[in-house]
């Protein structure tokens, strides 16, 4: 059994390299669907315990639209494709041409369906770059989206973890659209939660040494 | 001796539990599939509130985890509270909320119906010990923040696309 918390500061570096190259591909795919060019932030390789986690998102009850997904194959985890309330709005406009408010009816199954989407290829761009990576089979299942409240979305995505410890490691990533002035702007966010059972094979696979 | 401020809220985190007496509330945020669960005792005014994460401790197996994370072990804790400061069970009432199912899959994974078996047990652990429960608002697929006032034993929840209900 891997105790996560026995992580040394050179697993969070595989694991930031893993988020970074998992992510670039990412970005590079919504670079070429929006014809935009899109920046990386460094991933964040963090372990936190639930009640940060929940707030991780941008606060507890700030509205996003995720797309969740679930990995199995030999490196199992959870995986969130995260957008605030106006980048849905506006991602949602840029892929349908609709404006939709996603908090009211106007968010129909269209434009539901184009986040969703969305997140599916994000989702896969990212796992296929990281099982490439590692070696590792990744296979990520059909992403669920959900509009609500942070804090009630991403405590979905600690359920598994929480069988097994009282804290997850997390690799937090941002995209953010290049040139844009405001400091704030985010195009998405992901987060990548291994179960705790996956860190073990993917520091392996890296050639880095567990305990 | 500081007087408390009339407003003054208690948090309670994901995976803990809390007390407070009247004035204060208890408030606790974004639930989804997590359950809150409020116990009080409307006479004496103090309250407990607990955010549960899962249904039963055994799912962790022989690991010892945070005991306010499961429905058994939290509620056990909460009710021992109750006793210390002499409190019957046959004077406790509860309120609850959380539930949800906040994603759908095709695949059905036993995790994915958590919300539901969450409010079960908790159910469960109350009518074991004959503690009625007095409102409830659970299941569906929305997130919900809940504060409860003790002074009236009012529960509010807020979800994001259905408005506000007290119960």
């Amino acid at each position: 059994m891997t105790d996560i918390n026995h992580i040394q500061p050179v697993h969070l570096d595989v694991l930031q390299e893993a988020g970074n190259i998992g992510a670039g591909n990412a970005a590079t795919a919504l670079s070429q669907l929006l014809n935009k060019k899109i920046d990386l932030h460094v991933p964040s390789v963090r372990m936190v315990d639930f009640q940060a986690m929940q707030a991780i998102a941008g606060g507890e009850e700030e509205v996003v639209a995720a797309a969740f997904l679930r990995i199995t194959g030999e490196a199992p985890g959870s995986m969130f494709f995260i957008l605030q309330k106006e980048e849905a709005e506006e991602l949602a406009y840029t892929l349908t041409g609709k404006k939709v408010n996603i908090i009211d009816d106007s968010f129909d199954e269209l434009a539901a369906s184009a986040l969703r989407e969305l997140g599916n290829i994000l989702a896969g761009a990212y796992l296929s770059a990281l099982a490439d990576f590692t070696g590792l089979s990744m296979q990520p299942s059909v992403p669920s989206l959900a509009v609500d409240m942070a804090g009630a979305v991403i405590s979905e995505g600690l359920l598994e973890v929480s069988t097994k410890g009282d804290h997850a490691i997390v690799i937090d990533t941002e995209m953010e659209e290049a040139g844009n002035n405001n400091t704030d702007a985010v195009t998405g966010q992901f987060f990548l939660l291994p179960d705790p059972d996956a860190f073990e094979k993917i520091f392996k696979s890296l050639g880095v040494e567990w305990l | 001796m500081t007087k408390l401020k009339e407003d003054q809220v208690i948090k309670v985190g994901m995976a803990d539990w809390k007390t407070a007496e009247a004035p204060e509330k208890l408030r606790t945020s974004g639930l989804g599939s997590c359950v809150g669960v409020v116990i009080y005792e409307e006479s004496r005014k103090i309250a407990a509130m607990a955010h549960i994460m899962l249904p039963d401790s055994s799912m962790a197996g022989s690991r010892s985890l945070q005991r306010a994370k499961f429905a058994d072990t939290a509620l056990e804790d909460v009710l021992d509270w109750f006793q210390e400061k002499g409190c019957r069970c046959q004077r406790l009432q509860a309120k609850l909320a959380g539930g949800a199912q906040m994603f759908s899959f095709t695949e059905g994974s036993e995790m994915m119906r958590i919300g539901p078996r969450n409010s079960e047990a908790v159910k469960a652990v109350l009518k074991q010990k004959g503690i009625p429960v007095k409102g409830e608002d659970i299941g569906g697929s929305k997130g919900r923040t809940i504060e409860f006032n003790i002074m009236d034993s009012s529960l509010f929840i807020r979800t994001v696309s259905q408005g506000k209900t007290i119960i």
